[in-house]
């Protein structure tokens, strides 16, 4: 067992920080005020190549593994989940489904461009009717000769105003359904066919894009199908084992800023004649999101280190986005309880972490859909199948 | 025992509802955008009685019962929490105290309009360094002559953008006192209103008193009586908000409840999975109990005699229960939860709000603290 960062993974960190506290923290307020995306952020994050950290150098990337990838997050989340969740968006799922299943033109032609932030990624799988049940999905994609003509619709769709490439799971044969009839396709946004319809009005992460797209008549060339025709679901549900991952590790970082600010404010803020820190009901809340936070932060890198090692994490990648997102919620609702009126006040971080971190126990497979994950897992191994 | 309702509280309670669904709710996400109590629905409001409602008909109150107030709080919240918290501050900081503590000339000047909702009123104890310890207070009351002299600064002072009278609470020669401060008293200024995370069209503001000189008559209670005044306001103000965050959740479990009957997920609308069921069943479970614990709680208050421990454990629980019932109501409703165009992010915003306001979770599970222990001869302080 070695439980420690590798002199790479370190300076990894230190240059993350560097960056966050000069280009991230600055901003993390206005975009939420202001319901605007980072984008010159994101950019930035591609020039020096944290946009492709766990992605290999031949695709842009910096090859620092799963690993590396979570240490972005958890350092993004500690100062701004709004840029957390464009770059999980745009890494985790949107072009992470084209590096596990793209072939070599594909991620030549788009992973590069991806990793660098020359282009940015959205991934589109959720449906009006087609949420937890992802299988329901009834856009239909219809080959005609050398392309596939798309039509229907996504909902909300992360970064999916302003992408320039969705990956898009689509219906191709209504009949075999997600056992064969479903396939992934790279979209670029700038095609005949493809709409932003709407987009959402959120009561957090309001610094991130959450659109609805709609496609009519959309030309996509066959050449853009990713991996093999009727297996986009299993692209897509990979895609989503490693964003549940970075979930975790975002809200990890969040946490943490958590358990900061609280000790801060308990120490300088005195009621009853002494610092709130001298309060047990205070002590207890700490020590609570104190303990959480290491369990978590244990349970996010021994993930990371088993998809570095090439070793099956389905399971635990689950139980990192279930539980990370419920301690991070649990986090800042002692926070807000810790500062009293200043944590229901616009004016400062806490309100807004209220409002941005309840998203995570709902966004890339809602909490239920994790514990349903996890329970089948478990009852497999004991030839129990279960259904959703 | 008696659990039914009179026919007096089921008719009230049915014009509760259906002033809450005609007059407040179609307007209730506007007014969370808009960040204001339109003067409409406090006119219509006190065009009800609502504005006077346990104040007695001498003063054109409504002379409720406690319960039925609490079912008035209850229904406005189902439809908006900010209108409920309102009414209140009003009702229960502001106005209650005059009755229970004012000279009949002091009753005669301020209960009337109050009920009419010509003066809205406000309660202006919470200080920057004067939170959950508010004895702390450092706002000054210095007697000059027949008048008094108020200096200091107060915070977090709920309908302050639109109150016509702040009972005020300050450091006299002997002990805190209460003083009620006309709006327009010289030397009182409305300053910076909190840009809040829940209860958006209830306006927090802070209330600078510089110089502000009211009549001497104007002390509300006897001479360092304000501390009483004030811990018995805050008691029925608990019952208040407890009676508001019961009205949230229950609604909360209605708008979840039908969206579960509405949307189809793996073939079945998702009511029909055990784990929305059990969502379900437990925050209605806690409504139940809650609902409970606040009628009877206001039937308590209205037997006469001490009730803040009972209040402060209701506070407690009903936060609680608002808390935890709108998390629950928001998962069940998946992504749609989060959206702003749809209830349920308002009400776990206003929901979230009741465990600070009005003295934190902490604070009056310490005071519940103090009554057990106080029942083995042990004394606690804070």
């Amino acid at each position: 067992m070695d439980f420690t960062f590798s002199p790479e993974h370190r300076a990894l960190r230190r240059l993350i920080r560097e960056f966050v506290e000069s280009e991230v923290v600055p901003l993390a307020a206005e975009l939420d005020r202001e319901h605007k995306v980072p984008y010159e952020t994101m950019r930035k994050l591609g020039e020096i190549g944290l946009l492709g950290v766990c992605f290999p150098q031949e695709y842009g990337g910096m090859g620092a593994g799963e690993t590396g990838y979570c240490i972005l997050m958890e350092e993004l989340g500690r100062v701004c989940a709004n840029t957390a969740v464009n770059v999980g968006a745009h890494i985790g799922i949107g072009a992470m489904a084209i590096y596990l299943d793209g072939n070599e033109e594909q991620k030549r032609k788009y992973l590069t461009p991806l990793s660098r932030g020359q282009k940015i990624a959205a991934f589109g799988l959720t449906e009006s009717n087609a949420g937890s049940d992802a299988a329901a999905i009834r856009t239909r994609a219809v080959r005609e000769g050398d392309s596939w003509i798309l039509d229907g619709g996504k909902v909300f769709i992360t970064n999916g105003g302003y992408a320039d490439i969705v990956t898009v799971l689509a219906v191709t044969d209504p009949v075999l359904g997600p056992r064969g009839g479903i396939t992934a396709f790279i979209v670029e946004t700038q095609w005949d066919g493809f709409k932003v319809a709407r987009e959402e009005d959120k009561m957090g992460i309001r610094g991130s894009s959450t659109a609805e797209l709609v496609f009519e008549e959309l030309r996509v060339p066959h050449e853009n199908v990713l991996g093999k025709v009727g297996e986009g679901f299993v692209t897509f549900m990979k895609s989503l084992d490693m964003g549940r991952l970075t979930l975790g590790a975002a809200c990890l970082g969040g946490a943490q800023t958590m358990l900061e600010a609280c000790v801060r404010w308990a120490k300088t803020r005195r009621q009853f004649g002494e610092e709130l820190a001298h309060k047990q009901s205070v002590q207890w809340m700490i020590a609570n999101m104190a303990t959480e936070i290491e369990a978590l932060r244990s349970l996010v890198y021994r993930v990371a280190w088993l998809v570095d090692t090439g070793q099956p994490f389905t399971q635990l990648a689950a139980m990192c986005k279930l539980y990370g997102s419920e301690v991070l919620s649990r986090a800042v609702d002692m926070t807000i309880q810790i500062h009293g009126g200043l944590g229901l006040t616009r004016d400062f971080p806490v309100e807004q972490a209220f409002r941005d971190a309840r998203i995570n126990e709902i966004f890339e497979g809602t909490n239920e859909v994790q514990r349903i994950v996890i329970a089948s897992n478990i009852f497999q191994e004991y030839g129990v199948r279960i259904r959703p | 025992m008696e659990f039914a309702l009179n026919e007096e509280q089921r008719m009230f309670r049915n014009m509760f509802r259906d002033f809450a669904a005609k007059e407040v709710a179609p307007r209730a996400e506007e007014m969370d955008h808009q960040e204001a109590l339109p003067a409409d629905i406090l006119r219509k409001a006190a065009e009800q009685g609502f504005l006077g409602a346990t104040l007695p008909e001498k003063y054109f109150g409504a002379e409720l019962d406690g319960v039925s107030y609490a079912m008035l709080l209850e229904a406005l919240a189902g439809a908006c929490a900010s209108v409920a918290v309102g009414v209140a501050t009003h009702v229960s900081l502001a106005a209650m105290p005059i009755l229970e503590y004012g000279t009949e000339a002091q009753k005669e000047e301020w209960l009337s309009p109050m009920a009419a909702g010509e003066v809205i009123g406000a309660f202006a104890l919470t200080e920057p360094d004067a939170g959950s310890d508010g004895q702390a207070l450092t706002t000054r009351a210095t007697p000059d002559g027949e008048a008094v002299v108020l200096d200091g600064v107060k915070t977090w002072v709920g309908n302050g953008q639109i109150a016509g009278l702040f009972l005020t609470f300050a450091r006299g020669p002997e002990g805190i006192e209460a003083y009620l401060v006309p709006a327009d008293a010289p030397g009182l200024t409305v300053g910076y209103r909190e840009p809040t995370l829940g209860l958006r069209s209830l306006s927090f503001n802070t209330i600078y008193l510089e110089g502000c000189r009211v009549p001497q008559a104007n002390r509300l209670g006897g001479a360092g009586e304000g501390w009483a005044i004030a811990q018995r306001a805050l008691d029925r103000f608990a019952i208040a908000l407890a009676a508001t965050g019961l009205g949230v959740a229950a609604d909360a479990v209605e708008v979840a409840s039908r969206f579960a009957t509405e949307r189809v997920q793996f073939g079945v609308p998702i009511a029909r999975k055990q784990a929305i069921q059990e969502y379900v069943a437990g925050a209605y479970i806690e409504v139940e109990a809650l609902r409970y614990l606040v009628y009877r709680t206001a039937w308590l208050a209205d037997q006469g005699g001490d009730f803040s421990t009972e209040a402060s454990a209701l506070k407690v629980f009903g936060a609680r229960v608002a808390r935890s019932v709108t998390n629950r109501m928001l998962q069940v409703m998946g992504g749609y939860g989060f959206m702003e165009d749809y209830p349920m992010a308002r009400k776990y915003r206003d929901a979230r709000m009741l465990g600070i306001i009005g003295g934190p979770t902490e604070l009056h599970a310490v005071r519940v603290a103090q009554r057990i222990f106080a029942g083995h001869d042990l004394e606690i302080t804070l």
